[in-house]
């Protein structure tokens, strides 16, 4: 398969991916926003907005282009703006024109489905916000998303372009698990103790496994209470939820596996290492060695992956001649800021 | 020339005898029946439309090219005088290319005048003193025919560069499969399905000596590209990649694909880009799409391209008028198709003529292509004929003048009903081991009443071809 071909599906399934988890990410900084004054002390200044923004490292480039930050201005840069090159619209636009330049690679039923995803949100604009409904609007982001997925899975024949096509749902989604994880654990104004401590921190953190439609799953694996350390565990730790950390580098190494074939490459050591560093680890250890640098560590192993990926299948291997690269696609910088929660 | 020809009706108005079981499907079919199927067409292509129109929103619609449901039919001993005139006329204009490029004999001996052909825009000198695999420079080729009032067919043209619009030859027909499968059980129609089998036989038959097993590839300019739809489709169909100039590179007179597996040799190239683009380092310097190093490659022997560089010599219209004249050089035979009569203004006689008679004359550009650049005498005002009387005297070698043929017409939906329209034909000839032209082709319509031109950027739409084999 020629270079271009595997990259640009890569990028079709990435930024698909990609636009499910940004409308995940608004779904559940909506939820959080929903709490009262009382135990929201950062609602005035859209603090749960704010973390958001701070989750992706845009902060301030939405203040810049805004030149402030609230809902509206997260909303826009999140979900329509063209000009931020990791929005939902610009996501989809992306996936669809990467999929029109290899339809010989594709299903017409796949082109078909990344079409009419690509014509419903440009037809979306602020006020069809207003109109629909967000939530409406998010469900049907993820109903695209899930639609894509489907057709892929069953019409997509299972030689090198489907391989790499998960290798792009893989990579995206395990940063996300980690993403997600840092817009709630990084809330650091919540009181020391109290009642009120129990209920932000049940309200947050049930928030994010709904917007991951983990909720279920958590309530099967742990029949306690929902605390931040189980939370991290079911998105970190458990290959039972098909969004965890775990299942998504478990899956890269085995997609990597088949790739490789019989070849010993680099790029399949560091994926085996990873999914071993997430199928062996124990997350009361985690948090006690600091959930943060643990984080931040995986955050970068994901970076180094993604790389080699694209090191050993997408770069042409000709050392007499430089060509540059035909396409950089727009990835939002993996930086974590997983603060210590503790009241500033 | 008044005289008028219709494909289907004689000059009673009788339906002729290869037409008359769609004659009897039509008469025997009602009204709304056939309004549906051509709906059905229409939406079936829209949705297939939405794959040619594969170019991006911003830069609006892609126009569909209108598909007509009245075919037209060739009898089989009209397709098999056609067939034979194809095969003769591109084994000579191969042998053409080859001498033009070799040792001129054809020049030589004066049959057409040198100056003409070495100092032709489309002539590559870079293409000098090397054979072409097999001696094949045209493995592809597009001859442009008419049939005139008098019922005569006549070559229009001949297109040896990268001949488009086989793909909606595939098309048309897979669309009337559909609509009408009866009249293909009732009728011996020759199927056309296995052009892109045979297209990828005549490939790999061209791949360079001593290469087994070789690896062909489609070059396409990119999805900006207003054919690729066409591109990608054989591509599909043959099962080969589709690749764009920055996918491959060349080290050692080597063609490679770069693929996930690491550099790939490619032996073949199918190019749907222009001689102009295909190595920088070779044609125009600041081209983006081709392939430094391709035409070394080339000449080394250790790639293949089809067609290859410098066909256009052959397809010009200023060496149109001597294609009757290669074929006798050539084949030491007579030319069975035709040449429409064509006036050479470089001569100075053909010159006078035509500028005495601009309002009966069609005139051409010499490297005009897709309808422009030509006037059409009867169809054109007074001031529109002075105008081009003056850029014709500014540079007279720069055109051909041709009589105004009254091409022939087919029966056609227009919005009152069914209506004659002018209609040409294109038919696809494949040069490989042996040469063979697919039975049928892709025959063009004027839609407009009256219009000549057919060309899809002047409004001209498709119909299916049967050739019929009993």
């Amino acid at each position: 398969m020629l270079c271009r071909t595997a990259d640009d599906l890569y990028w079709v399934s990435r930024h698909m991916e990609r636009a499910e988890n940004t409308a995940r990410l608004i779904d559940v900084t909506t939820r959080i926003a929903m709490l009262p004054e009382r135990l929201d002390r950062g609602k005035a200044e859209a603090a749960p907005w704010r973390r958001a923004l701070d989750a992706l490292g845009a902060v301030e480039t939405c203040q810049k282009r805004y030149g402030g930050i609230d809902a509206d201005s997260v909303l826009d840069h999140l979900l329509l703006s063209p000009d931020n090159p990791s929005s939902i619209y610009s996501c989809l636009r992306a996936a669809r024109e990467a999929a029109r330049a290899q339809r010989v690679a594709i299903t017409s039923e796949m082109y078909e489905d990344l079409n009419t995803s690509w014509l419903e949100m440009r037809g979306l604009g602020a006020a069809s916000i207003g109109r629909e409904g967000l939530s409406n609007i998010l469900e049907r982001v993820k109903s695209r998303s899930a639609s894509f997925r489907g057709v892929t899975i069953g019409t997509l024949g299972r030689g090198e372009g489907y391989h790499f096509m998960q290798l792009g749902v893989f990579i995206e989604r395990a940063e996300w698990a980690i993403r997600l994880l840092d817009v709630v654990g990084s809330d650091g104004d919540l009181p020391e103790t109290g009642e009120a401590r129990d209920t932000i921190e049940y309200f947050q953190w049930s928030a994010l496994l709904q917007s991951l439609s983990a909720f279920e799953t958590y309530r099967r694996l742990h029949r306690q209470s929902v605390t931040p350390a189980g939370v991290a565990e079911v998105m970190l730790l458990h290959d039972a939820n098909p969004r965890s950390l775990q299942t998504c580098t478990h899956s890269l190494h085995q997609v990597l596996s088949t790739l490789a074939g019989d070849k010993t490459l680099e790029v399949l050591r560091q994926a085996g290492a990873l999914s071993a560093h997430t199928r062996y680890a124990r997350i009361d250890e985690i948090i006690a060695d600091g959930l943060e640098p643990w984080l931040q560590n995986a955050m970068e192993r994901l970076d180094r992956l993604g790389n080699a990926i694209h090191r050993q299948f997408m770069t042409a291997a000709d050392a007499t001649e430089t060509r540059p690269q035909i396409k950089a696609p727009s990835r939002p910088p993996s930086q974590l800021q997983f603060q210590a929660q503790t009241p500033a | 020339m008044t005289q008028r020809f219709d494909e289907m009706h004689d000059d009673a108005g009788a339906p002729r005898p290869h037409y008359r079981v769609f004659d009897e499907w039509l008469r025997n079919t009602s009204g709304p029946v056939i309004q549906n199927k051509r709906h059905e067409a229409e939406i079936a292509f829209h949705r297939v439309g939405i794959t040619f129109s594969v170019y991006g929103e911003e830069s609006g619609n892609e126009r569909l090219i209108p598909f007509d449901m009245v075919p037209r039919i060739v009898p089989a001993a009209e397709w098999r005088m056609l067939e034979a005139g194809l095969r003769q006329r591109v084994h000579a204009l191969n042998l053409f290319l080859g001498d033009v490029y070799g040792e001129q004999r054809i020049l030589h001996d004066g049959r057409v005048p040198a100056d003409l052909v070495l100092n032709n825009a489309e002539f590559r000198r870079e293409m000098c003193d090397l054979r072409a695999p097999g001696g094949v420079y045209s493995h592809i080729s597009g001859i442009d025919l008419v049939r005139a009032g008098d019922g005569e067919y006549y070559v229009l043209e001949d297109n040896l560069r990268v001949p488009s619009g086989v793909s909606y030859m595939l098309e048309n027909r897979r669309m009337m499969a559909r609509l009408i499968p009866e009249l293909f059980a009732r009728q011996q129609i020759a199927p056309v399905e296995r052009y892109p089998d045979a297209l990828l036989s005549t490939l790999r038959e061209a791949a360079p000596e001593g290469i087994d097993d070789p690896v062909v590839a489609v070059l396409t300019p990119g999805s900006a590209n207003s054919a690729y739809f066409e591109h990608a489709f054989l591509a599909q169909q043959m099962g080969v990649e589709l690749v764009e100039g920055a996918d491959l590179f060349v080290r050692d007179d080597t063609v490679y694909a770069r693929t996930t597996r690491g550099p790939q040799r490619v032996h073949v190239i199918y190019r749907r880009i222009n001689d102009d683009y295909l190595d920088p380092t070779v044609f125009r310097s600041e081209s983006m799409l081709g392939v430094p190093g391709l035409f070394g490659a080339y000449r080394a022997g250790r790639v293949t391209l089809a067609n290859a560089p410098g066909t256009g010599v052959g397809d010009d219209k200023s060496v149109y008028p001597y294609v009757p004249e290669m074929i006798r050089f050539y084949l030491s035979e007579e030319p069975i198709l035709h040449n429409v009569p064509t006036w050479q203004l470089r001569k100075e006689d053909d010159l006078r003529y035509v500028l005495d008679h601009l309002p009966e004359l069609v005139v051409k550009e010499v490297h005009g292509a897709g309808g422009y650049g030509m006037l059409v005498g009867p169809a054109s005002t007074k001031a529109e004929i002075e105008e081009f009387r003056l850029r014709i005297l500014a540079n007279p070698s720069n055109y051909i003048a041709q009589p105004t043929l009254s091409l022939s017409t087919c029966p056609t939906f227009v919005d009152s009903g069914l209506a004659p329209r002018h209609i040409d034909l294109r038919p696809y000839v494949l040069s490989g081991k042996r040469i063979q032209a697919m039975p049928g082709g892709l025959t063009r319509v004027a839609l407009r009443e009256g219009s000549l031109v057919v060309n899809s950027s002047q409004g001209g739409g498709t119909k299916d071809t049967w050739v019929l084999e009993s």
